[in-house]
């Protein structure tokens, strides 16, 4: 119960950061945040890479593990660089 | 393990110190640096996990994941940007689905053979965490497929099944049945893939309903859910990382979404539950062709460049059409040539300009206008009074008055771009056909708009050509 409170603590904390910095973000700027959002909401890559590395599992597991590896670096990798795609252009034009 | 949680500790406060890069166009590439050097991190250090045996799974699917990452990042268009974040949505969310049900697996195993499992097989909150992390998961893996399908055009329209309202809150129910069975008894597995089976069903039921012009909102909504969906899985793991990275990417969905309910003057509640932006009742008193009879005064390309060339300030207010008409480039052409001329030229966008927040913007700089001429709604409004000539290219709905002064519109309430303060309208178009809203635009008959008429690339490479000849 006490490490669910502490997550919880947790959690709703990021939510209030998450609220302040991103109303920041001007509209200019809505498409790459919503990539680069992607890019961080891979970060599920955490739980499918022990998922996928676990040892005494069932193959069934540890397929479900691969895959998910795959989706979420597909979401990073993807997110990150195209949203770095879309950043170069706003920032090319100013020179 | 200290070191393990120090390092998603960082990576979190790299994810944040990222998106507060993104405040500004200047700051926001080394932002989205950062932003994948905390990913960089966190994945480094899970896999010097201790609980992390072998890698071959791993390393094939890091490989396999990053190569398709890589290309789909490369390849696609601009234009294409919103069936692309959906399609990431639902990854994502399938992902944590994926992960949900493998921690499952992997726990049940350890469970029947009586070892205790450390997550604490028999605590509810193990089990809620779980539950929520596969249902969110799976709602946004299917609902984000159908959103990609109406943007794609395959189902564009808002389709109605019958029983509707019934199906889904029938679904929900059982839905709610089986989660509460399998918070009970946990063992067994069968109700956790039923459970999934339900969500997936439910996700498609949710999204197939909405019609193309709230796809905007949708995104962005099942953006949030796919962080949220992470978010759970951190509270299945227990890892601060996933809990926190999940939060950021919920809370700015929801904004995300908010933001664009406001700008279409609808609320969440209605784009979710259904109902047609106009009411039927509604749409029987919408006026037909003969709403713009003798009323509308059209223009040749010469006459607009004689215009054009007597202003001192020009606002130029985009729409989708400008992107379908493949018409950004040329665009961006007619606005050098005019501040060659010493025309002020500024490009207005309205927050629901493109078809996901944001979109109008990217497809401009892509064209290399420089973002300081790209002014938002808010701040553009106060100039179209001192603004000589106003070019409307592919936007419709967003410049209706009748949103502003008639109280009987069924847009009414729908903030606008008030480009009819302007001296001169100058509308490009193909036809006076209707926008989403499916409304005739009391703008086109007003008295000092001029309609333009054809294809955003043709008549803007006329309008060019005729500037030139001056």
């Amino acid at each position: 119960m006490e490490a669910l409170i502490g997550a919880l603590t947790i959690f709703v904390l990021a939510v209030f950061v998450g609220f302040e910095v991103i109303t920041k973000v001007p509209p200019t700027l809505h498409t790459p945040l919503m990539s680069g959002s992607n890019a961080i909401s891979g970060i599920a890559v955490v739980g499918a890479i022990l998922c996928a590395g676990a040892e005494g599992t069932s193959l069934f597991a540890t397929i479900l593990g691969f895959l998910a590896v795959v989706l979420a670096m597909i979401n990073i990798v993807g997110g990150f660089m195209v949203t770095d795609r879309m950043l170069q252009m706003f920032k090319r034009k100013k020179d | 393990m200290m070191l393990i949680n120090l390092a998603y500790l960082i990576a979190a406060i790299l994810f944040i110190l990222g998106l507060k890069g993104l405040g500004s166009p200047r700051s926001a590439p080394r932002g989205n640096m950062l932003g994948a050097v905390g990913m960089l991190i966190a994945i480094i250090a899970t896999l010097i996990n201790k609980e992390v045996m072998s890698y071959t799974w791993i390393i094939a699917g890091i490989v396999v994941g990053s190569a398709i990452g890589a290309i789909m990042a490369k390849r696609v268009q601009m234009t294409q940007m919103p069936e692309m974040v959906a399609l990431f949505n639902g990854f994502g969310g399938a992902a944590s689905l994926l992960v949900a049900l493998s921690e499952y697996s992997k726990v049940a195993g350890h469970y029947h053979n009586a070892l205790v499992a450390d997550a604490g097989m028999a605590a509810p909150q193990w089990s809620v965490a779980l539950l929520l992390s596969a249902i969110i998961g799976a709602v946004t893996l299917t609902g984000s497929i159908v959103a990609w399908a109406k943007l794609q055009g395959y189902a564009d329209k808002a389709m109605q099944l019958p029983n509707q309202s019934l199906l889904r809150a029938g679904l929900g129910l059982v839905l709610l049945v089986l989660c509460a069975w399998f918070v009970v008894k946990p063992e067994m597995g069968i109700v956790l893939y039923a459970i999934a089976l339900v969500a997936l069903l439910l996700g498609i039921l949710l999204v197939i309903a909405i019609g193309g012009a709230d796809m905007p909102v949708v995104i962005a909504l099942l953006n949030s859910y796919s962080g949220l969906a992470a978010a759970a899985t951190g509270f299945v793991l227990n890892n601060n990382g996933l809990i926190i990275s999940g939060s950021l990417v919920g809370a700015s969905g929801i904004i995300l979404s908010k933001i664009m309910c406001k700008a279409m003057n609808r609320s969440l509640g209605a784009v979710l539950f259904g109902g047609a932006m106009v009411s039927d009742e509604q749409m029987a008193n919408i006026p037909g062709k003969e709403f713009y009879e003798g009323k509308v005064k059209s223009c040749g390309a010469e006459e607009v460049a004689m215009l054009l060339e007597n202003a001192q300030k020009v606002v130029i207010a985009p729409g989708y059409g400008l992107a379908v008409a493949q018409a950004q480039h040329v665009t961006q052409e007619l606005a050098d040539l005019l501040e060659k001329r010493g025309v002020e030229v500024k490009f207005a966008i309205h927050p629901v300009a493109g078809r996901m927040p944001g979109h109008m913007n990217v497809l401009l700089a892509e064209a290399e206008v420089p973002y300081d001429k790209l002014v938002e709604m808010d701040n553009i409004n106060p100039e179209f009074s001192q603004t000589d000539v106003t070019i409307v290219l592919g936007a419709n709905d967003v410049t209706n008055p009748a949103a502003r002064d008639d109280k009987t519109s069924p847009i009414y309430g729908m903030p606008i771009l008030e480009v009819d303060k302007s001296r001169t309208v100058i509308v490009i178009k193909r036809s006076l056909s209707p926008g989403f809203a499916g409304i005739p635009n009391q703008l086109f008959i007003n008295d000092n708009s001029l309609m333009l008429f054809g294809d955003a690339k043709a008549v803007l490479q006329d309008l060019t050509r005729a500037v030139m000849e001056l």
